[in-house]
Order: C-alpha cells, then structure tokens, then sequence
C-alpha cells in the first residue's frame, strides 16, 4: 500500500534522526569537558580563539555553555560543569569558600564602559569619575538600561551606583530600565530607546548593532572587570573530570594561554589582558 | 424449502432441526425500551435459530431497526433479557453474527484489506485472509476492484463490500437493516442477489425492510412489527395471502399506518 | 527596512554557498525535532488514541490537562527538563545535560502533549463513525484503538506536523538543556538567539528565513499528503 509505505518511511526517518542524535557523541570518542561561563566571554568570540589552540594541545574538548553569571554559578553548583569560569570575584570567593569549588585563580581582566547616544544629552562624555558621571545621569533622568539580571556586569553597576549615592530603582520603569537580561540583549535594548548603559568592552567591540550608541565614559579604576577560573570540587560532584578540567585551568593560567588570550585581537582591539599570578 | 424456526413454543410453528452453533440460537424475552415516555419496543419476544430467511416488516418507526440492533448487543434493553445460544450476549462471539448497517461502514482502507481487516481479527494468517478475501470478493462480484480505496466505491458496491465482509468469517446468522433502502434498483438487486445466495448456503438470515415488494420476494418468514410490538408472525406465504392484523393488512395494501 | 534587505542578502549567502557551520546547525535541528517527534508520536498517538477510545473515572479531568499542557511554555519545559537530568538532580547519573538527547527529551516533553491531545480530537470524531460497525466486528477496545490510529493516518499526520512545527520553531527548552554548545548542542534557534545576543541582526534574520522556509516546506510537503489522501477519500 503506497500509504502504508509513506508512512513507514516517516517513520523511518525519525527513528533514524533518533539514532543519529543518539550515537553521534560516541562516535566522536575523544575526551570533553564543560566550561560554564559567561555570555559576554563567549560572545567577545575569545573562547573561538583560544579553545582550538588547547584542544590541538591535548586533546580535550572544551564545551562552552555560556549563560548569565547567575545561572553559570548555579549550574556550577549543582554541578553541571567541570570548571567555572566568570568575572565575579566576591560571588566566585563565596563559591568556593560554601565548598562547590576547588580554588579560585585569577585568569585576565578587562574593564566596563558607559556607553550612550552621540548626542550624549546628559553630557557625561569624558568624565572621569564614573559614580560623578551615574549620578548626572540619574539627576538628568536619562534613560539607563540596566541588565538586571545578577549578574558580574549587575553586580558591579549596583556597586557603582551605591557609590555615587543613588537608590536606581526609585526609578525602576522611569529612566532606570532592568532588561533582565543578558549583555548583547541589553545593548540592543539601549541602540533601540537610545539609552545610556554600562557594557564589559569586550562585549561592546565585538557588539554589531552599536546603533547610535558609543563609549562615553571609560578609564575609572572602578571599572576594573577581573575574571576568574575555578575546577568544581570533585568532592561534592563526584563525576567531575578533574584531570582534564585542572589540565584546562593549568593551561590557562600557564605562559601559553595567557599569551593566547593576549592574542586575541577584535576590530585591532585587545580585549582581554591576563593577569594570572605567575 | 425448509422453514425458518421461530420460538415453537410461543408460535406454534414448525420447529426445525436446530444447528450447531455459539450464538443460536438468538433469543429475546420481554424485551422494552422506553424513551421519552414513549414504548420504542413493547416487551418483544424473538427467537431466532435453523435456516431461511425471516422479514422483519413494517412501517417507519415500528422499531425493527432498534429490534436488531437489541439481537446484536448494539443496544441493551431497558427491561428483558437477550441470550445467544443460552448465554448472554459477549464480544467473543459478536463475529458469528454478521450484521448490515443500513449506510455500509468502510474503512479507510482499499477493498481488500477490509476484508482482510476482518480476518485477521478473526484469528486467520495472512495468506489465508487474502485467500478468503479474494473467494468472497469474486462472490460480491468486486475482486476487479480490490486495489481501489473502498469509499471511493459507488453506494451499491459499498453494500456489496459490507456483505462480502460480513461473509468472510462465516457467521451463523446474518443480520441484515434496510441493506438496500438507501440503493438504486439496480444495486438493490445485485444485494438480493447476493443475499439469496447467502440464504442457499444455509445461513440464518434477518432482513428488515419497510419494502413489500422486497418481503414478498425474500422472506421465508415474516415478522410484521407496529409500534414497538410485533403484532403478527407467519410464514411468508400465508402472511402475504391472509394477514391476521389489520395494521397488516393496511400495510400490505398500501396504506398509511399509524 | 535596511536589516530586512541584508537579512534576505544573508539567507541567499548561506543556502546558496552551502555555509558548512550552517549545514551542520540546519542538520542538529532537523535531527533533534524529528527525533522528539517521533518519541512523541510513540506516546502521544496510543495516548490520545486511548483517551479517545476508553471510559474511565477522571477521563475528563486527564483530557483537560492535556489540552491545557499544548501551551506549556518551552522555557518551563527547558527547566523542568534541566532539573531533572542536572547532575543535582534525580536523572543526573544519566549524564543527559548539555547533549542532543536532552534537546531532544525536553521537544519531546513539549510536543507530547500537542500530538496526544490532537489524537485524542481526530480519533474520538472518527470513533463515533467506526463505533457500531467495531462492536459488530467484535474487537476489543485495544484493536478498536490501533484501527482508529491507522484509519485516520493522515490526519494524524497533521498532528505531528503541527508538533514538528512547535519543536523546530521553539529556543527556550532546547537552550536550557542543551547549552547552545559550538558544534554540540547549537541549533537554528538558539543561534538566532546568539546572533541576536551579538547584535548580528542580519545574519540572525537570515537564520530565521532559512527556518521559516524549512517550516513551510514540511507544511507543503503535508499538505500534498493529505491532499492525496482526500482523493483517496481517506480524509
């Protein structure tokens, strides 16, 4: 029956989708591990540049999930990772202090900017003090898009703010905007209503729908942005890979993949600069 | 031509040697359904067993439709009791039945496999459900049409597919409702055709009809219903001849019974 | 107007010079939502064919949630899914996270409840019409199910269609549980969420012309189907 057939066929297919998806990993046969980490690392497009230099090394997969600070931490705890890699240093310190990982290292830092519309109509451009320069844009009730979402980038623009005095959320759905959610959806949010809004400059560079937007303020100490890396504790998470995750953490921190990281180059740019303790 | 039989005991009649068989005989006792305050059947007593075939007749809304569906199990009655072959009615041996739908049913199937269909819920292997179904196609005179999606079959060779299905298990009795109200003459007789032969080969037969014209040419026996009650029971020669009731008599002559 | 423009410039660059990153994303989606479909199509059908078919007490209550599981949220299928197989969680030891079979459990989960629900409808408009003559045939309410589920095929064709449609199209689930890995887990949509998330609006767009036109082209492909089923008087 010609039906009967079509629909055998159909089936045929899916089962066969099934088994593909099925087996396909084991096919690949070669060793892995799971980096949680952050979106706005993965989107500067470091990890494209630097991963295939340590897999060719040593073999090892490197799988990437990038998500939000909050989530990477925990997916980390619960222990759905091999090893942690964000750029919050107290919520990295409590999670390794609450004992989910082994030991937090410092990998590379690079540092936030303000950026906002040309027409700048709050005038901040070029100011030096950033807690001065939120606190303008507070008085001027200049729309801010705020990412919202507890992450390292949230977390450090809360501080800021707290700095120069300010209470944003009485503003929260007037000028202060939390998005809740990630960096490049965020700078999307601010192209789009043209607001003023705090980015890691790695994100920003690589970003493609700048828009009207463009860095205003830049330069603070206080805009230090330092990354972290650490290997989720084998003893609370038994299956954890530890050998191949140490190896990647070695590597990183060793002379080689701080120079890799060095390398990496976007629009002539240095993104990231490392600073592990040699 | 032997007699069909009918409950001796309460008719009278000839009783014929019965067959053996897990369903027949198919007897009803008392048998009520009410609805809307209205007696749709009024405590109806049947008996259905042997040979030949019995005409159940009557106008419109006697309840001869809804009679067999209660002899089939389709319907349980409100008051009495039905029993095929001494037991109550069960799905296991609903099969032995063969039953027509005024409107054939057809799978979404081709013609064959819906005879095949059958069989091979009967219990039958493969090959020897294509080989019956091919027997009982020839028979309908369809085999040519085997392939084709069976609702794509004209009214008249639906009903002939029906039939050739209900054949193909070989059942003990045939239950036939209005098989050829719906068709044009020319198929109507290819059905009586079919069902004169199905009679020839033994198989207990209940057709019913609102037709006179069909009674006279089909029935061995006749079962006259009116309102809900079966009013008069007799071979089909005296019945036709001399019926007892007058709602009979009207009905035979062509006038309006209410 | 502008982002429209280079969005069909995009698409046009990436089917027709056979981009291998798209293929092999194209390929993982196509993979992982007919997988789920089938793994629904094997649940969902006997399912909905059952609710159809068989009276029991809490019937009604089981059809209700049914059809109000057919708008569960993907995101919350993605989390309960991801709970389930996280290493934190009952199913951990399995390993499942961050692989194409968490993608394709968690559509599966997600379309179930489409595929059975509409089996439920297609087979209980037909069993009115097959009821009478089944009984007559004497088949039991399991041969009265798996006749149904083979008689209106083609309708149930549809069905997982419309649930093919939920799986290809959906980001939320397949993001949580899979990761969005480069190469691993990344399909259509979680990489139009990326490029999104990297400003690359073009070339997210172009992304989304490509899975529309998959999309209309399993719809087409249906459509044909049941429109040789109508000739057949099938439908």
């Amino acid at each position: 029956m010609k039906t009967a057939r079509t629909v055998l066929s159909v089936l045929a297919v899916t089962a066969g989708a099934f088994a593909g998806v099925m087996f396909a990993p084991a096919a690949a046969g070669a060793e892995s591990i799971v980096v949680q980490s952050t979106t706005s690392t993965q989107n500067s497009g470091l990890f494209d540049f630097i991963l295939p230099k340590f897999t060719a090394k040593t073999g090892i997969e490197v799988r990437v999930v990038a998500v939000g600070t909050g989530q990477a931490l925990k997916n980390a705890r619960n222990g759905d990772g091999d090893v942690l890699l964000v750029h919050a240093k107290p919520s990295e310190e409590k999670f390794v202090s609450d004992g989910y990982g082994v030991k937090r290292s410092d990998l590379m830092y690079n540092d936030f900017v303000i950026v906002g519309p040309r027409a700048d109509p709050a005038g901040v451009r070029g100011v030096q003090d950033v807690t001065a320069a939120l606190a303008t844009l507070a008085g001027a009730g200049a729309p801010f898009a705020s990412r919202g979402d507890d992450s390292g980038t949230h977390k450090k623009e809360l501080h800021l703010w707290k700095d120069a005095g300010i209470d944003p959320q009485k503003g929260s759905g007037q000028w202060y905007r939390e998005t809740g959610s990630g960096m490049g959806a965020t700078l999307n949010t601010a192209a789009g209503m043209g607001a003023y809004t705090m980015s890691d400059r790695a994100t920003w560079i690589a970003f493609k729908n700048k828009g009207d937007l463009e860095i205003l303020v830049e330069g603070d100490k206080r805009l230090f942005n330092q990354y972290g890396v650490i290997l989720v504790n084998p003893q609370m998470h038994p299956h954890v890979k530890v050998k191949a995750g140490q190896a990647f953490i070695d590597w990183l921190l060793s002379k080689e993949g701080q120079a890799a990281i060095a390398a990496y180059r976007l629009n002539d740019q240095q993104l990231f600069f490392p600073n592990a303790e040699s | 031509m032997p007699d069909a039989a009918l409950c001796t005991e309460t008719d009278g009649l000839l009783e014929q040697a019965r067959r053996q068989s897990s369903v027949l005989p198919i007897e009803c006792r008392r048998v009520g359904i009410c609805r809307g305050g209205r007696a749709l059947l009024d405590s109806v007593d049947v008996c259905i067993d042997g040979t030949g075939l019995t005409v159940v007749l009557g106008p419109n809304g006697a309840g001869k439709t809804l009679l067999l569906r209660v002899l089939v199990n389709l319907v349980r009655p409100d008051s009495g009791w039905v029993r095929w072959a001494g037991t109550p009615p069960d799905r296991t041996r609903a099969p032995r039945i063969g039953f027509l739908f005024q409107k054939p049913m057809m799978l979404r199937r081709s013609v064959l496999a819906n005879v095949t269909y059958v069989l091979s819920a009967a219990g039958l292997a493969r090959r020897e459900c294509n080989a019956k179904a091919g027997e009982v196609l020839a028979l309908a005179t369809l085999e040519h049409l085997a392939q084709t999606p069976a609702r794509l079959l004209s009214g008249g060779e639906q009903q002939r597919l029906a039939l050739a299905r209900a054949l193909a298990v070989e059942p003990d009795v045939l239950l036939l409702d209005e098989p050829a109200s719906s068709l044009d003459p020319a198929a109507a007789l290819a059905i009586e055709k079919l069902i004169e032969t199905v009679r020839a080969r033994g198989t207990r037969c209940v057709l019913v009809t609102h037709d006179i014209g069909q009674a006279r040419r089909l029935a061995d026996t006749v079962l006259f219903m009116h309102r809900g009650r079966i009013v008069e029971r007799a071979r089909a020669q005296a019945f036709f001849d001399q019926p007892a009731e007058q709602s009979a008599r009207d009905f035979i002559e062509g006038r309006i019974v209410l | 107007m502008q982002e429209f423009g280079a969005a069909f410039g995009e698409a046009f660059r990436l089917v027709t010079t056979l981009d291998a990153d798209l293929s092999e994303i194209v390929i993982l989606s196509l993979q992982v939502s007919l997988a789920a479909v089938g793994l629904a199509a094997l649940i969902g059908l006997p399912l909905g064919a059952g609710l159809a078919v068989l009276r029991f007490p809490g019937r009604g209550a089981l059809v209700i949630t049914l059809n109000a599981l057919m708008g569960l949220p993907p995101v919350v299928v993605g989390l309960l899914v991801y709970l389930l197989l996280s290493r934190a969680g009952p199913l951990g030891e399995l390993g499942l996270l961050y692989t194409p079979t968490a993608m394709v459990i968690a559509q599966a989960v997600l379309v179930t409840p489409i595929v059975a629900a509409l089996a439920r409808q297609t087979i209980e408009d037909m069993h009115d019409e097959y009821l009478d003559q089944l009984r007559v045939f004497g088949i039991a309410p399991l041969g009265m199910m798996k006749t149904l589920l083979w008689d209106a095929r083609y309708s149930l064709l549809t069905a997982l269609l419309a649930g093919f449609g939920r799986a290809v199209a959906e980001v939320g689930a397949v993001i949580i549980v899979g990761g969005n890995i480069n190469h691993v887990t990344r399909v259509m949509t979680t990489t139009i969420a990326l490029e999104t998330s990297k400003g690359n609006l073009s070339l997210a767009l172009g992304l989304g012309l490509v899975l529309v036109t998959i999309a209309i082209a399993a719809n087409a492909a249906v459509m044909a189907l049941r429109a040789s089923a109508k000739r057949f008087a099938y439908a």
